[in-house]
């Protein structure tokens, strides 16, 4: 039997390993954009080793300080996925890059900041209706005049200082905290059916109240924000969390319907909704307009074939926004399928690996708030992947860790903290609770023996 | 709870796999239709983003080239010679693709990537590049633009192309109006369409090269055919003696008459009938041997035949079918004549000089001397093919001496050249407007030993005052006798230098 320290040093001694193999990665897809583009070694190529393998250090060292027995997996699989980003988003634009340099070290500050300050996830639970109320106050806030500012048709932003920041983002984990607090309370009772309508039991509508009124605000404020993309992650981290909680089918059954129905209306009340149905069916004959995005990315993606056409070789800014919601596309160009299927890829290992810890998480709120955070980032990434390849109509939204956008980036290195966090409690509560069964026996045998 | 949590992880796994499916069927089933796409303009930018061979004459001027450009756009092409080769090289432009040499050589010209050997290869240049070298003399075609400035310093407008009639290489390919293709190679949207644009709405057209894209009737110069139709298909009309006359009644008009030019009167044998262009005599002959005589020589000679030029859209000359002129006599006679719904290009009229000069041979008419690759290996080279044969040796043969004739002692004295005999023939075509006539003059030279090929038309500007007279003789030869002058010489040195590579190689052969 291993110690809590063995297997700390083992796991952190894993994870350090793949840090380093990531970084290797980071800045060998650097150097080569480069070359690609301009056939030159990038001039600051030294200055930009040292902060890819700082920043990607400093997040291990945050980990190996604060969770040291967390899953070694988590952390690598995003600082890939962010590097890959970030060499896409310099190789495109060098002005977003350094931007999103800033922010991937805001976003492992912050990473660092939750793992020290939320020392037990369960902790969070107390502040639900805090977190709930401040999570919708965010969505709220860039509808406040002075403070928000409108991008793209989207009123999304606020903007402060200069520095604009999209606080919808943040609200996704305040509301997920919430949704899992409440839905832990609560789940006994929304799993029993207390009332009868016609042959379907159905719960009591009264435990619902509060959570209704918290999606329903949410989704109205999003709509009214033209925010479509968070609205299906917001809605499906919602049905998924009931469901999960509860295990009553009906919730998926019924969001379902919920969901079409509310596209349906949408698409009659709402031109933005039909345009984007619209030429998801058929963006050919739009092809210079209203389709002109999807079939470019469409275009990008197929001439990138199986290998790509090498980084800094193709054409990938002939996308619209190729740097954020269709970095997907650039990817396919340049990288090719093979470069695609490793994100996708490493998504899946993202979310396979957020599961697990919610699996081994004993707290039912950590369960909850693990699957929750879990489907944040995967439905979050099919939902833009799925758009930008027309699996599904295109809801614009930040791809998780790849796409430029600092709230964006920091919202989901605050979800891996929180995931570590989790998974850091429930092994070492695990060695804890094989300790005092090891005093148990011993003071078992010892009574024998004196017996 | 854990159930339906690793419930859940088989649906995340279960949305990724749809996604790696459609990668799948974008970036591999669909990529090629996507790359064929014509709305996807990334092929284009792509050669953009790629240098592009040179464009350069047989002796070396180059007319169209790339250099490195700062911008989004890798690469700049331009054409340092301006208007003067536009009609041979075309334009390769970002927003309206290519045309000329530039569309129907693309392929070639466009660079492509070396496959890496080693690793070092990886970070080494591998861009090969195609240069391809035209048939096209610059000297010759310097003096063809020269030759059509007239006496008042006014540029006329019309054409001049030179081929040489052994291997149908064209020398010179020239017509006005012409125009600047480097706007249209720019960078900057705005010149470009603006370019465009100017180009488009111009009642000039200056983009339509006329001398292979247009045609018009050929007039007098046609009636080289006619003659080789009569000799190839009805000798007893090569001994015939024409009544001497002003002009002979069209059959089936009701009294209509068909006269001479200037109203003068002529006749006699046949080369008594070319040496002055007797329109009566031809137009009789034509009548006499009937359409499917003349049609069937017609279109020996390449009438109503696609050109095969390594050009793209180029126009086919036309002449009537055997059911029309069977149907309408008076239109065999004009056809006999070059008039009536004859049609050629100057390129075509420079192919029937071309068949004469070559034994009754016409030679395919290429541009494309070689295309070589940046480390000097040869990709494609010429090498000279018959597209048909017009007439037998025997009647060229009998042809050139009428037109040997018409140089000595008839229409065409002004295309006589000191020391160089020269074989040609005249025309002045009506184009149904008064004072715009069209002067036509075809000519070979050496008549014993042909090297030079040529035909040149001239559209009448507005009136003749004065009376100076606008016609193949007066207009047409004497820019012909510059342009022969130029292109002899040329051909001269060229043909040495030939000749001067083959012993080289022979002498250096390992197999003496």
């Amino acid at each position: 039997m291993i110690s809590a320290e063995q297997q700390a040093a083992t796991s952190r001694r894993a994870e350090l390993g793949l840090v380093i193999g990531v970084s290797v990665v980071t800045v060998a897809a650097y150097v080569t954009a480069s070359l690609g583009r301009d056939e030159v070694i990038p001039p600051n190529l030294l200055g930009f080793l040292a902060i890819v393998v700082g920043l990607n250090i400093a997040a291990h060292l945050g980990v190996r300080r604060f969770a040291p027995l967390a899953t070694p997996v988590l952390l690598p699989s995003v600082l890939l996925l962010n590097g890959i980003g970030y060499v896409v988003i310099a190789r495109l634009n060098t002005e977003l890059a350094g931007l999103q340099a800033t922010w991937t070290a805001v976003g492992i500050a912050g990473f660092v900041a939750v793992l020290w300050l939320v020392r037990r996830a369960r902790d969070l639970e107390r502040f639900r209706y805090t977190l709930g109320f401040a999570g919708i106050g965010l969505l709220i806030l860039p509808m406040v005049p002075g403070v928000g500012v409108t991008i793209n048709g989207a009123r999304l932003w606020i903007r402060i200082g200069g520095v604009s920041f999209q606080p919808g983002e943040v609200a996704k984990v305040c509301l997920a905290i919430f949704i899992a607090s409440y839905l832990v309370e609560k789940r006994e009772l929304l799993g029993r059916a207390t009332r009868q309508v016609g042959r379907v039991h159905v719960p009591d509508l009264r435990h619902f109240g509060p959570l209704i009124l918290m999606c329903a605000v949410s989704l109205a404020t999003l709509l009214i924000q033209r925010d479509l993309g968070s609205s299906v992650l917001l809605i499906s981290m919602f049905i998924v969390s009931l469901w999960v909680a509860t295990g009553r089918t009906i919730y998926v059954v019924g969001g379902a319907l919920v969901g079409v129905a509310g596209v349906a209306i949408a698409s009659t009340q709402l031109p933005y909704v039909r345009n984007r149905l619209e030429t998801w069916v058929d963006p050919w004959s739009s092809a210079s307009t209203g389709g002109y995005q999807l079939t470019q990315a469409q275009f990008s993606m197929g001439s990138g074939g199986l290998f790509g056409e090498g980084l800094g070789r193709g054409t990938p800014w002939r996308v619209p926004y190729a740097y954020n919601d269709f970095i997907f596309a650039a990817i396919g160009e340049e990288l090719g399928l093979l470069g695609t299927t490793a994100v996708v890829v490493a998504f899946c290992l993202f979310g396979a690996t957020a599961l697990s810890v919610a699996l081994r998480a004993r707290d039912p709120f950590e369960q909850l708030l693990a699957t929750a955070l879990a489907t944040v980032v995967t439905f979050q990434a099919f939902i833009i992947m799925a758009g930008v390849i027309r699996l599904m109509p295109l809801t614009g939204i930040a791809l998780p860790f790849v796409a430029y956008g600092g709230s964006s980036l920091l919202t989901n290195y605050v979800i891996v903290a929180l995931l570590l966090r989790i998974s850091h409690d429930s092994t070492a509560r695990n060695f804890r609770l094989r300790e005092a069964n090891e005093r148990e026996v011993i003071k078992r045998l010892d009574a024998e023996a004196t017996a | 709870m854990n159930k339906r949590i690793q419930r859940l992880g088989m649906v995340i796994a279960l949305l990724f796999s749809a996604v790696f499916v459609q990668l799948n069927n974008i970036q591999i089933r669909q990529a090629e239709a996507l790359d064929n796409d014509p709305r996807n303009y990334r092929a284009i930018t792509r050669a953009f983003n790629r240098p592009r061979g040179q464009i350069v004459t047989r002796d070396g001027v180059i007319i169209a080239k790339t250099d490195p450009s700062d911008g989004q756009i890798s690469w700049q092409r331009s054409y340092p010679q301006g208007e003067l080769y536009a009609h041979v090289t075309g334009y390769f432009s970002l927003n309206f693709g290519a045309s000329g040499l530039e569309q129907s050589y693309n392929d070639q010209l466009v660079g492509s990537q070396r496959d890496a050997t080693d690793l070092a290869d990886y970070f080494a240049d591998r861009t090969v590049v195609n240069n391809l070298t035209t048939t096209i003399d610059s000297a010759i075609q310097e003096v063809a633009r020269a030759a059509l400035v007239d006496a008042t310093g006014a540029t006329q407008r019309g054409s001049v192309v030179a081929i040489d009639p052994r291997t149908g290489a064209l020398l010179a390919m020239y017509s006005n109006p012409t125009y600047d293709p480097n706007p249209l190679a720019s960078h900057d949207d705005k010149i470009v369409r603006s370019a465009k644009t100017g180009l488009d709405t111009d009642p000039n057209k200056p983009t339509l090269a006329r001398s292979y894209q247009e045609t018009y009737a050929p007039g007098s110069t046609m009636k080289v055919v006619t003659a080789s139709a009569a000799y190839e298909r009805a000798p007893e009309l090569t001994t015939k003696t024409y009544p001497v006359t002003s002009s002979i009644t069209l059959p089936g008009t009701g009294g209509r008459q068909l006269g001479n030019f200037g109203g003068s009167s002529c006749g006699g044998k046949i080369d008594d009938l070319m040496r002055v262009s007797c329109n009566t005599g031809f137009a009789q002959m034509g009548l006499d041997m009937g359409a499917d005589a003349l049609v069937g020589e017609a279109n020996d000679y390449g009438f109503d035949q696609s050109m095969p030029i390594d050009l793209p859209r180029a126009a086919q000359s036309d002449f009537p079918s055997v059911d029309e002129l069977n149907a309408n006599p008076p239109f065999l006679a004009l056809s006999a004549i070059g008039q009536g719904n004859v049609r050629a290009t100057p390129l075509q009229m420079c192919l029937v000089a071309a068949s004469v000069a070559n034994s009754g041979r016409i030679m395919t008419p290429y541009l494309r001397e070689e295309i070589r690759n940046n480390n000097g290996a040869i990709v494609q080279s010429a090498v000279p093919s018959p597209w048909r044969d017009a007439t037998s040796a025997a009647t060229a043969g009998n042809i050139r001496e009428l037109m040997i004739d018409v140089v000595n002692s008839g229409t065409a004295r002004r295309v006589a050249i000191p020391g160089v005999q020269v074989a040609a023939k005249t025309g002045t075509a009506e184009t149904g407007v008064k004072d715009r006539d069209n002067a036509w003059l075809i000519a070979f030279a050496p008549a014993e030993a042909p090297t030079v090929a040529i035909a040149v038309f001239v559209e009448q500007a507005g009136s003749d005052e004065g009376g100076s007279g606008f016609t193949g003789g007066r207009t047409a030869a004497p820019i012909a006798k510059q342009v022969l002058q130029v292109a002899l010489e040329r051909q001269r040195i060229q043909d040495q230098r030939n000749a001067q590579l083959v012993a080289n190689n022979t002498t250096t052969s390992p197999n003496p």
